[in-house]
């Protein structure tokens, strides 16, 4: 009997175009699953297989989101927490791309700065929190500490990662060639390294919007956390969903975000050799 | 020193000596280039042809021996070594620090029929495409010394052939001296004036190829055995 075998190609193989096209085709749109989750979800509360004091129902949660809506109070701790990770974020954001750059293109810098980062980043630093209470008290500075800490590293790490694995080939070609140093950097290290970057980038807003759920955990008196806290002292669980649900939809929004600038920044990639759709 | 450095040379090596440690890749490698000479270099794998070719571009200056190189020289390499994330046209220009530097890379690109791609991006290019930007980037620095590193040593026999009638265009047009490094004799027969086989980190064997062009196979059946015979090759 013979056997025949389909061609096996990988996705990076494929063209650019006709790969696009088939991807609609045959994947289900990403907000499918999500959507059926919740309408299982609903179906639970409506049955009373899920109990409101456990657990509100979606028409509820969206009912209460509505209202918190327009009495300004979700837009109040909206602003309040959005500031904290805002500033956190890019202060975070900044230290750690100078710290990356400089580790990643000087020896000097290496060697110093390196490892003192490396061994911090094994801390657990959302176990810092009371550690930073105690240090900076529990206005807005631990709480943005924190942020600024959650994002530092990945970024860190994705620019240092992204600065040294230079193809090494290319520095070569661009001595023969006679550019400066600088154009070497220019164009040749940072553009390379922005792919890695760019992951990095993505782990630290994830970190980033963890590091203000944990923050606000503790004495806040505004934002989301707060909100939060405050519901579970009324068993109000549709209140905390909402609460958790802006969390979410912040932390996808912050994702779609990224996303948007890898397709500008990257557009030099054939589409689906992109390594950061897969991980 | 024994022998005087003639300017007018492209390439003026003499006693280069080379070496990685323990091991003499390069053993007093005498090499004289003339100005515009098409020269093609064999050579077993890993007998040092790279190297030398390093040490002519600058690249590795960590020998011993005189290194006389008049430039500028431009290099391609058997990978294309172009900037991903830069669009063809500035990978021609990128690094020409002259004003008109896009204009003179339009015209390269022109030159190996890439005018049409200038806005491309070089993931997208073919081997072959790839090699003509590399070739155009090289060409576009207006080298006296043109060093070729393999580089149709990826590409598939039809799209070599073409290759070798663009260098050879290229060749005439622009008049630089080229070092062609490759593992074919045929090509190196069919485009050089002169054949070197470098053994043992010397250049052993020297062969001239007959004077017209375009050359006929035909005519090139006995200089080829006796090149296979000195890379130590018995048929
Ligand atoms: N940076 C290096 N360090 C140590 N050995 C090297 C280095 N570069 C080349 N060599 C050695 O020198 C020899 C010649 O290499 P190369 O010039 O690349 O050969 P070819 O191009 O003729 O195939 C090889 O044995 C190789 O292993
Ligand atoms: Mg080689």
């Amino acid at each position: 009997m013979a056997l025949t075998y389909a061609p096996v190609r990988t996705r990076a193989q494929r063209p650019a175009i006709s790969a696009r096209k088939k991807k609609r085709s045959f994947l289900p749109p990403r907000w499918l699953s999500p959507i059926v989750l919740i309408l299982l979800w609903q179906l639970a509360s409506s049955t009373g297989v899920l109990h409101e004091d456990t657990l509100a129902s979606p028409v509820k949660v969206a009912g209460v989101g509505w209202e918190l809506l327009l009495n300004g109070e979700l837009i109040e701790a909206l602003a309040v927490s959005g500031q904290r990770v805002a500033i956190g974020f890019l202060i975070g954001a900044v230290v750690a791309i100078v710290l990356g750059v400089i580790t990643g293109l000087s020896r000097v810098g290496d060697a110093v700065l390196d490892s003192p980062l490396q061994m911090l980043r094994t801390l657990p630093f959302l176990g810092l929190s009371p550690l930073f209470i105690v240090w900076f008290g529990i206005d807005e500075l631990p709480k943005v500490i924190l942020v600024a800490l959650g994002t530092l590293f990945p970024l860190y790490l994705g620019t240092y990662a992204g600065i040294r694995n230079t193809d090494a080939k290319l520095i070569e070609a661009t001595r023969v060639l006679g550019f400066t140093r600088t154009e070497q950097i220019l164009h040749v290290v940072l553009p390379g390294a922005l792919q890695q970057t760019l992951v990095g980038l993505r782990q630290a807003l994830g970190m980033a919007w963890l590091a203000l759920i944990i923050g606000e955990q503790v004495n806040a008196n505004a934002g989301l956390g707060f909100m939060i806290n405050n519901a579970r002292e009324f068993l109000r669980t549709d209140v905390i969903v909402v609460g958790l649900i802006v969390y979410a939809v912040l932390g996808l929004g912050s994702d779609v975000l990224v996303r948007f600038i890898e397709r500008r920044a990257l557009q030099w990639q054939p589409v689906l050799t992109r390594t950061s759709r897969s991980s | 020193m024994a022998t005087g450095v003639d300017q007018d040379l492209a390439v003026q090596l003499t006693g280069l000596t080379k070496r990685f440690g323990e091991r003499t890749v390069l053993d007093g490698l005498d090499l004289r280039i003339a100005p515009g000479e098409f020269v093609a270099l064999l050579g077993r794998s890993g007998s040092g042809k790279s190297t030398l070719l390093r040490v002519l571009s600058g690249l590795d200056d960590e020998v011993d021996g005189d290194v006389h190189v008049s430039g500028p020289v431009a290099m391609a390499f058997q990978e294309p070594r172009l900037l991903p994330w830069r669009r063809v046209l500035r990978n021609v220009s990128l690094g020409l620090h002259r004003a008109d530097a896009e204009q003179v890379a339009r015209k390269a690109l022109s030159e190996v029929g890439l005018a049409t791609h200038e806005k491309a991006w070089p993931l997208t290019l073919s081997g072959g495409e790839a090699q003509r930007v590399s070739l155009a980037r090289a060409l576009v620095r207006e080298p006296r010394l043109l060093l070729l590193d393999e580089p149709f040593g990826a590409l598939d026999a039809l799209t070599r052939l073409t290759m070798h009638r663009l260098v050879d265009e290229l060749w005439q047009l622009h008049g630089p001296a080229v070092l062609l490094v490759t593992h074919d004799i045929d090509e190196a027969l069919l485009l050089a004036d002169r054949v070197l086989v470098l053994d043992s980190g010397r250049i052993v064997g020297e062969h001239r190829p007959p004077v017209g062009r375009p050359r006929r196979p035909a005519e090139l059946t006995y200089l080829r055995s006796r090149i296979l015979h000195n890379l130590g090759v018995t048929a």
